[in-house]
């Protein structure tokens, strides 16, 4: 038998396909998947029924249609599913820009199924939960190292939450001052993710957003222009989506403190960051950092997540609590903060995320941490002078270099063979790639966002680009190729416009899609 | 210690020297910290983090055991602390389903190379449809204060209106959430409830109602325990003056009670936490809301909704985002609220939970609970002082006692039960200083016989005490 030969550049991969399925098919009445503790005879002798108390009014009449199923055949089948997902644990994880997804230690996973973690009230007595308030505390400190901040809540759960979090920080501040109705509109920039805008927004904020210049860094004349009394706050990203460092951001910082405004920075993704430079000597008076992206939490399809917040001095009262603090020798819990929002999350959000996060940090040390930004920003510079040199992309903006990420464009390529970003996208998955265009709207055209993190090896970030190089070569010489795919990923290219935005036919259950399938084969 | 002259990280493979210095050869650049140039100098960060040096992974372990192990849990004592975080079984399957790799590493993917977490997410909307007997249920927000929140803002936008009406029985925290969520455009107010049973006080209702009310909010359970007898009345009279009927819902009481939807609830929102999370102090919360399949409810709604979509192979069924033009990742501001992460993976273990329990073990579960907290409440009225239901409702898993009849405060009582290695519940003195003393216990299926009487009897001791 012939050794292999291992200098073919893309992947020969085929995705599970387990053709499941929808689990409310698999009932089979009678069968259990596991059954409820129930009440000791001694009990039901004294109680009855149980059920014989709720008001007729109130008792369920008929048992909810749920399926009856066997444990295995439940386990199985979700094992399958997950099968059907491509976790970062599977694949070079460079094509979902913006989100870090980084390397997921296992000892991090390992600490957090203690039932030291897992089987704790958020409201037992201090004195009982002193190890998880120690390590919130500790995290803090590292926090404010990293970011030069003084103090930090947890309770957001997640980016989108923290911003939120930040927004009803300004507007609370501004209440205290006596300035909250006047100052009704907070700054963002059109690189900086949806949820700035939106979560400002929905403190009811008008919306002023700035648009970059010609060499993709934000404009500092557009934002002298708008910026007045009226300016509640400043927030964005550096570096944006782009991954160009905007060079004058104290300058920015200075413009909005004159006027009278906060500003907050968005570092959910600090990657490039660590160690290098912080929020406080670039002027903010808040920040945030994504445990689930720069600190190596997991994502989890989406959450449970954290976006720690960190604020300066002067904020610590408007924080939402409680905050853990130490005194005499004692973890406590502070929920007497004078001006406090409130809560945006109940009890503590979600402590795992911090327990994975603080064992990263320690893993690292001061010097780790610093190697990450090093090497993740080594590493996208490394990608970008090889995506760029693929035919039909190109990174629009600034020449020279990027810190943790780049988005790229595919306009060319568009422009000559008629493959879009999304067609190279789905023929990506044939190669076991993620593949992330961009939020909306696509200032760069064809957009493409990719972001390498440290956790990948040269060899990792050549094999990345070899497929997307292949992709490149089959849309000049064979672009129906891209634009039908994928073909060995779980499922085919979607036909599915009507069935996403017209009523009559979305289905956002298994029971509101019968019920449509049988409508149209009447109407049939 | 890990030595970082002498080894790479194993976290960061290209810290070898060579590879670096390869990969800086192809960019044509000398050193790392020639790629930092565009950051002023006046920016660089010139101190030291105040860092602890890193840990080996073994290092790190006993580090780290050492701190949680400082905790003490509520499989050791026994813990009868509930509002809004519930200590329930969590069959293994749910464990395992959610630490599988695939689900817990990934993230934001295409209906594609994602399509088994599509699909997981689709089967948890459709199994908590049938539990709530609604057709649409969305991907699971952060917590139940935070679908309380969106579904009130959902109906202030479906009504032009911008006032509230919600229990004075909500829980303190959750109230926290969606104040802060609706300011500064909705008011709140709160609606009276009556001070025998606890139930919400239909003349207040009609006092404070108006054609200005966006939304009636109730709970069921209530915050305090008792059930709410009058939901219809309440819908209907939120109806009458064109307000949105939201009802608030601890989904393991759906096996024995009535869903929102079968008394006029029009939204319907709640905490999934009891499907299958543990606690984890708190990190185990994630929020669900329900509507009915009408265009109205869906485009309100800021949270992501899969539907099922054909491909272009007969006989496959792929997913997709439903109406995404609603929402804040396609319009920005112009959105419906925000979107971004929350908690997918608690809602697909939602779904394993209600697959693996099925209509059968939601009933036993719904009458287990019912059981075993009536037998509570039974023996703890025999304790000299201690009323065991302060209000006269039928309560589900948690319940009022009151205390103020023994003399001692509820700080002073539960710091004795510690001793014996027990939780006692949520002291209400501060949140609801109208009920003096009392206290919110929780009482669930995982509470044995045994627990309970070592409970009474420690209250026993406790309160007959000098």
């Amino acid at each position: 038998m012939k050794q292999i030969v291992r200098d073919h550049k893309v992947r020969d991969f085929n995705q599970a396909k387990w053709d499941e399925p929808i689990i409310l098919e698999l009932h089979q009445p009678g069968e259990r998947g596991v059954i409820i503790p129930e009440a000791e005879e001694m009990i039901v002798e004294s109680v009855g029924d149980g059920i014989s108390q709720v008001p007729k009014n109130m008792r369920r009449k008929k048992k909810p249609d749920l399926p009856e199923i066997s444990q295995a055949r439940v386990l199985r089948h979700y094992v399958r599913l997950s099968q059907e997902t491509l976790g970062s644990d599977f694949n070079v994880e460079i094509g979902q820009g913006t989100c870090t997804m980084k390397y997921i230690p296992k000892i991090n996973e390992l600490l957090v199924r203690t039932q030291k973690l897992t089987e704790i009230h958020p409201l037992q007595n201090v004195n009982s939960v002193q190890g998880i308030l120690e390590i919130i505390y500790k995290l803090d400190l590292c926090m404010r190292e990293i970011s030069g901040m003084d103090y930090f809540s947890f309770q957001p759960s997640g980016g989108t939450q923290a911003l939120f979090a930040m927004a009803s920080l300004v507007r609370a501040y501004h209440n205290e001052n006596g300035e909250g109705t006047q100052r009704d509109e907070i700054i963002t920039t059109i690189f900086s993710h949806p949820s700035q805008a939106a979560t400002a927004a929905v403190k009811g904020y008008k919306i002023i957003t700035l648009h970059p210049d010609k060499d993709g860094f934000p404009d500092l004349d557009a934002l002298k222009e708008v910026v007045s009394e009226r300016t509640a706050g400043f927030v964005v990203a550096n570096p944006e989506d782009t991954g160009i460092y905007n060079p004058r951001i104290k300058e920015f910082t200075k413009v909005v403190h004159e006027a009278g405004g906060l500003c907050y920075y968005d570092q959910a993704n600090a990657n490039g960051l660590l160690g290098i430079t912080r929020a406080k000597e670039a002027g903010f008076d808040m920040c945030f950092f994504n445990l689930h992206k720069t600190f190596a939490a997991p994502h989890m399809c989406g959450g449970p997540a954290t976006g720690a917040l960190g604020v300066g001095e002067k904020l610590k009262e408007f924080l939402p609590g409680p905050i853990v603090e130490f005194e005499d020798g004692k973890y406590t819990l502070n929920d007497q903060l004078e001006h406090s929002i409130g809560m945006v999350r109940s009890y503590h959000g979600v402590p795992q995320t911090m327990v994975r996060a603080y064992a990263w940090i320690r893993a690292l040390g001061a010097d780790g941490l610093k190697d990450v930004a090093k090497v993740a920003v080594l590493n996208n510079n490394y990608l970008y002078h090889k995506i760029t040199q693929i035919r039909g992309a190109s990174a629009p903006y600034v020449k020279g270099k990027r810190l943790e990420q780049v988005r790229y464009s595919w306009e060319q390529l568009a422009n000559e063979t008629g493959v879009t970003t999304e067609d190279v996208g789905r023929r990506m998955t044939d190669f076991a790639h993620h593949y992330w265009t961009s939020h909306h709207p696509y200032i760069v055209p064809q957009p493409f966002t990719l972001e390498p993190t440290e956790s990948y090896s040269k060899a990792d970030l050549d094999e990345y680009i070899a497929a997307l190089t292949q992709i490149s070569n089959e849309a000049y010489e064979n672009p129906e190729t891209v634009k039908n795919a994928p073909y060995n990923s779980v499922i085919h290219k979607l036909d599915e416009q009507d069935y996403l935005d017209d009523p009559d036919k979305w289905s956002i259950s298994w029971r509101s899609y019968l019920k449509k399938v049988k409508m149209e084969e009447g109407v049939k | 210690m890990i030595n970082h002259k002498k080894n790479a990280h194993p976290y960061i493979p290209n810290t070898a020297p060579s590879v670096q210095a390869e990969m800086l050869k192809e960019i044509g650049v000398e050193s790392i910290d020639k790629l930092f140039d565009g950051i002023p100098d006046e920016l660089h960060f010139k101190g030291e983090m105040d860092i602890p040096k890193a840990l080996t992974e073994f290092e790190l372990r006993r580090h780290m055991e050492g701190l949680l192990n400082k905790n003490k849990s509520s499989n050791e004592y026994i813990n009868f602390l509930g509002a809004g975080c519930w200590q329930h079984f969590v069959p293994a399957v749910c464990d395992e389903v959610n630490q599988r790799s695939e689900f817990l590493t990934a993230y934001a993917g295409e209906p594609y190379e994602d399509h088994g977490r599509y699909q997981a997410l689709f089967e948890y909307q459709s199994l908590v449809a049938e539990l709530v007997d609604m057709d649409v249920v969305n991907v699971p927000t952060f917590d139940w204060g935070q679908a309380a929140a969106t579904s009130i803002r959902m109906a202030a936008r479906m009504t032009g209106r911008s006032e509230v009406l919600l229990p004075k029985t909500i829980a303190t925290d959750r109230y926290k959430i969606i104040k802060n969520y609706c300011s500064p455009d909705i008011e709140c107010r709160l609606v009276d409830y009556d001070e025998e049973s606890g139930q919400l006080s239909i003349e207040d209702l009609e006092e404070k109602i108006s054609t200005k009310t966006a939304a009636v909010y109730i709970e069921n359970p209530s915050f305090l325990g008792f059930i709410e007898t009058q939901g219809q009345e309440i819908s209907d009279i939120a109806q009458q003056f064109g307000a949105i009927s939201v009802v608030g819902v601890d989904p393991s009481s759906l096996g024995v009670l009535a869903p929102p939807a079968h008394y006029g609830a029009d939204i319907v929102c709640g905490e999934l936490q009891p499907l299958g999370m543990h606690m984890n102090y708190g990190g185990g919360q994630a929020g669900f809301i329900a509507t009915r399949d009408e265009e109205k409810f869906i485009q309100e709604f800021p949270s992501r909704l899969f539907g099922i979509v054909p491909t272009i192979v007969e006989g496959e069924y792929g997913f997709g985002d439903v109406a995404y033009e609603r929402t804040s990742f396609a319009l920005r501001e112009k959105g419906k609220e925000s979107v971004g992460t929350q908690t997918a993976l608690w809602g697909i273990t939602a779904g394993v939970y209600l697959s693996l329990l099925g209509p059968e073990g939601m009933h036993e579960l719904g009458q287990t609970i019912l059981q075993k907290s009536q037998y509570t409440i039974q023996q703890l009225d025999k304790v000299q002082g201690v009323q065991s239901s302060r209000f006269k409702a039928t309560s589900f898993k948690e319940f009022v006692v009151d205390f103020n009849q023994t003399g001692k405060t509820v700080e002073e009582i539960h710091n004795k039960l510690l001793d014996n290695e027990i939780f006692g519940g949520k002291d209400l003195s501060k949140d609801f200083p109208e009920l003096g003393q009392c206290a919110l216990y929780c009482v669930t299926e995982v509470h044995s016989k045994e627990d309970i009487d070592k409970l009474v009897s420690s209250i026993k001791e406790v309160v007959e005490s000098e």
